[in-house]
């Protein structure tokens, strides 16, 4: 597993993740900038937010989020600034609207289905009549009994 | 010469598979014993050829034979033995003959040790089991076989990726791929069963042992891993629901729903359709797995082998043996009865609640894996789903499992009172309230997260003590502990792994909420504070290893002015991959590590430096270990090991037992 940041590695350069001269003076300010980072994909990377991320264009990001944030932005239109120009594949966590909807209300809707069955399941197994025998013949009986007492 | 024979030997097998794929489930059929019985020496052949032949390509990596292309590609005639050892399975073609070697040891062990199945059960499982292994032979010989050579073999190899040359990432694999491959033996037997038509207890109790087996690596595969991401990596995550760890935690997920399923099935014949869709889906999420590592379809940060040639043979396998296992379980499945007569309070259907939020969780972590994918095919809409949507969406079925457990674990079969089974829970729950404020009210922080897990953690924790406590029946305090020792290995087991979760969850929270961090540029001998640690980076120096050469700090870590530990953190480059790797230092503590990571040297003469606390990590791996401990107390328990093998020497059929 992880045969991570092979690629990466070969991307970027080695340099890192959050750098020392990246960070804010304002902590305030770069508590913010962390948090927005982690949602935030490092576009020539997997899966990796721009927060982990050791490449340059992560890095570029990085900056550019907190140059938002010091010029004013707040969260929300930091990160839409940051959407406009990268697109909606820059969000870690997709926006839950449109055909989205499906991703965020699946497992809802899973979850009541799975119960409702589940409820109907139980309700019959309550009061279940005894089925006949399922043709185990005698000597399969004897077996089962066996296994079943060890 | 040696690696000839190998893939001789590997063509062999798969031949033999094609026979015991057929004959045995003809002869299951037609009742026709001696057909029957090829299975047999067929999975022990199929298994001896294919040991060979994964020996023959072991061997090539060993003497470091570079007329081998997947050799020179991999390998290195200068890297330590473990490593060119590894190296076998570090590599798409080296490790799908890992995956098939694993695949004939399971249906061997079932040829070797499985004489109390009925025969045709048996034949047909292990008929099942060899049409997997036919479906691989063919992926491995057709689109990547490990044996073809060079046509002019070079001087030396390229290397293995220095960041898997790690003795944690040896084992990883292996024992994700047993995790794997072990499922493939409940699909074989929910398969066989489906062609018999018949589920009863005695089946349950033949496909516990093998999924609990194999839910057992899994969870050794995946921590193993996830401990690798977190020392290797330099910044010290442990979970990235990156779509290749999604992969194998989609089936652990299956494969912890249906060991528990397959309980109701043992003991009260209920559950039967559901247990056996569960067993057939885990296998499909292992295939689901190895397609979307190997595919290159869904981007993941450690793809494997981008070939869609590949992709699309794996895309075939799975539709042929998903497709015709689903065909089969709807035309049959109505056929398997329930017996069991349970109330609406029951552990019944605490565990059917179980399986719903196991099975439920697993879907979120599919449609968020494949949602990228489908998002961009059908609505061309290119975005992602990384780590924040899976810790809010996947979260909340973890703190409704947690909170369900103890109690779900103490309930009597058939028939309950909630409130009468989990008095003697009351202590646990006190506890774990006053443990979850004592976190509130230290950390500094206002968050939640710490507290919700140290909640659930000591509730699961504590009450699984109570539960295993309640199973020495009524006495003497002296008594009752003198009895917890005869308790049989699957009581201990439940509560072992029960308390494991409880573990891990702590750790998780614990890790996620009250993690430290500090990023600055650091002048040799400087000291500075991060949280109650000061640090001071003493030197810098230059070491070569053995086939690196290595930046290394020299860092002291006190505390309040007393010496805790001198770490080494480094930053290493490898000549042969021309690659950098961070190689954190780590000071391991039970409640604590002190995470250290040396950068890159800055203009003014400092160093950047990151350092991170991270409070409770090891539990994490902690409760792993204790989760696949408590499965492996539970394999060993009398009754598997009787269903599993040893079953007394009945003279002859017809004979009434006992």
């Amino acid at each position: 597993m992880k045969r991570l940041l092979v690629i990466l590695a070969l991307i970027a350069a080695p340099v890192w993740a959050v750098q020392p001269d990246e960070i804010l003076d304002d902590p305030v300010l770069e508590e913010r900038a962390r948090d927005l980072s982690k949602d935030l994909r490092c576009l020539v990377c997997r899966n990796e937010s721009i927060d982990d991320s050791n490449a340059e264009l992560a890095r570029d990001l990085r900056l550019l989020v907190r140059e938002r944030l010091v010029a004013g932005d707040t969260d929300e239109e930091a990160v839409d600034f940051i959407v406009s120009r990268y697109g909606e594949y820059v969000l870690l966590k997709p926006r839950a609207g449109g055909t989205n909807l499906v991703l965020y209300l699946a497992g809802p809707v899973m979850l009541l289905l799975a119960l409702g069955t589940a409820a109907l399941y139980l309700r019959r197994r309550q009061s279940a009549p005894k089925t006949a025998e399922e043709g185990l013949d005698a000597e399969e009986q004897a077996r089962l009994k066996e296994i079943l007492e060890e | 010469m040696i690696v000839e024979l190998g893939h001789f030997a590997l063509i062999l097998a798969a031949l033999t598979a094609v026979v015991q794929a057929v004959v045995p489930l003809i002869g299951a059929h037609k009742r026709w014993p001696a057909w029957m019985a090829v299975a047999e020496p067929a999975a022990g052949i199929q298994f001896l050829l294919t040991a060979f032949s994964f020996c023959a390509l072991t061997y090539a990596f060993v003497v470091s034979d570079f007329s081998v292309t997947l050799v020179t590609n991999n390998s290195h005639s200068m890297k330590p033995m473990l490593y060119k050892i590894s190296g076998v399975w570090g590599n798409h073609e080296g490790s799908m003959l890992l995956w098939v070697l694993i695949l004939t040891l399971f249906g061997a062990t079932l040829a070797w040790f499985g004489n109390n199945l009925p025969p045709s059960l048996r034949a047909r499982a292990l008929a099942v089991q060899s049409l997997v292994s036919v479906a691989f032979y063919a992926f491995i010989l057709f689109t990547s076989n490990p044996f073809l050579r060079e046509g002019v073999p070079p001087f030396d190899g390229n290397g293995l990726n220095p960041l898997l040359q790690d003795p944690g990432l040896a084992f990883h694999p292996p024992f994700l791929y047993l995790g794997y491959v072990g499922l493939s033996m409940a699909f074989s037997f929910a398969v066989a069963a489906l062609i018999e038509g018949r589920v009863d207890a005695a089946w349950a109790r033949w496909v516990r042992p093998w999924t609990l087996a194999a839910w057992v690596f899994l969870t050794i595969g995946i921590a193993l891993g996830s401990w690798w991401a977190y020392y290797e990596l330099g910044w010290g995550g442990f979970w990235f629901w990156d779509p290749v760890e999604n992969a194998s935690f989609m089936p652990w997920l299956l494969a912890a729903a249906l060991l528990h399923s397959a309980i109701v099935v043992e003991k009260r014949e209920a559950l039967k359709s559901w247990t056996i869709l569960l067993a057939i889906l885990a296998f499909g999420f292992s295939l689901i797995g190895t397609f979307i590592v190997r595919s290159g379809v869904i981007t993941s940060v450690h793809a494997f082998a981008n070939d869609p040639e590949r992709g699309v043979f794996i895309l075939a396998i799975l539709a042929i043996f998903m497709g015709g296992a689903l065909m089969l379980f709807a035309a049959r499945a109505s056929a398997m009865e329930a017996k069991g007569v349970f109330s609406i309070v029951s552990r019944e259907s605490v565990l059917v609640m179980n399986n719903i939020l196991l099975a439920v969780a697993c879907f979120v972590v599919f449609i968020g894996t494949i949602w990228p994918l489908v998002s961009e095919i059908f609505f061309t809409r290119k975005l992602s789903v990384g780590a924040p949507f899976f810790n809010m969406a996947f979260t909340p079925f973890m703190v409704l499992l947690g909170v369900l457990l103890p109690v779900g674990a103490m309930l009597p079969w058939k028939r309950a009172n909630v409130l009468r089974a989990a008095r003697p829970l009351l202590p646990a729950l006190l506890l774990a309230f006053a443990l979850a404020g004592l976190a509130w009210s230290v950390q500094s922080e206002k968050s939640l997260l710490g507290p919700v897990g140290v909640f659930l953690g000591t509730w699961i924790v504590v009450g699984a003590m109570v539960d295993i406590f309640s199973r020495t029946g009524r006495g003497a305090f002296g008594q009752r502990l003198g009895r917890l020792k005869r308790l049989p290995r699957a009581d201990w087991g439940k509560a072992v792994a029960h308390a494991g979760l409880g573990v891990t969850m702590v750790g998780i929270a614990g890790l996620m909420a009250w993690e430290q961090e500090d990023i600055r540029v650091v002048q040799t001998g400087e000291p500075w504070t991060v949280g109650a640690y000061e640090f001071t980076l003493n030197s810098v120096e230059r070491v070569q290893g053995p086939n690196y050469i290595s930046t290394m700090g020299d860092v002291t870590v006190r505390r309040d002015g007393n010496f805790v530990a001198t770490l080494h953190p480094e930053k290493r480059a490898y000549p042969v991959q021309s690659m950098p790797t961070t190689e954190a230092s780590i000071d391991y503590r039970f409640l604590r590590d002190v995470y250290v990571v040396i950068g890159d040297p800055q203009n003014d003469g400092g160093w950047a430096m990151r350092i991170y606390i991270k409070p409770l990590t090891n539990w994490i791996w902690l409760g792993c270990l204790m989760m696949a401990i408590g499965g492996v107390f539970s394999l060993s328990d009398r009754r598997y090991r009787v269903a599993a093998g040893a079953r007394k020497s009945v003279p002859s059929a017809g004979v009434p037992a006992e």
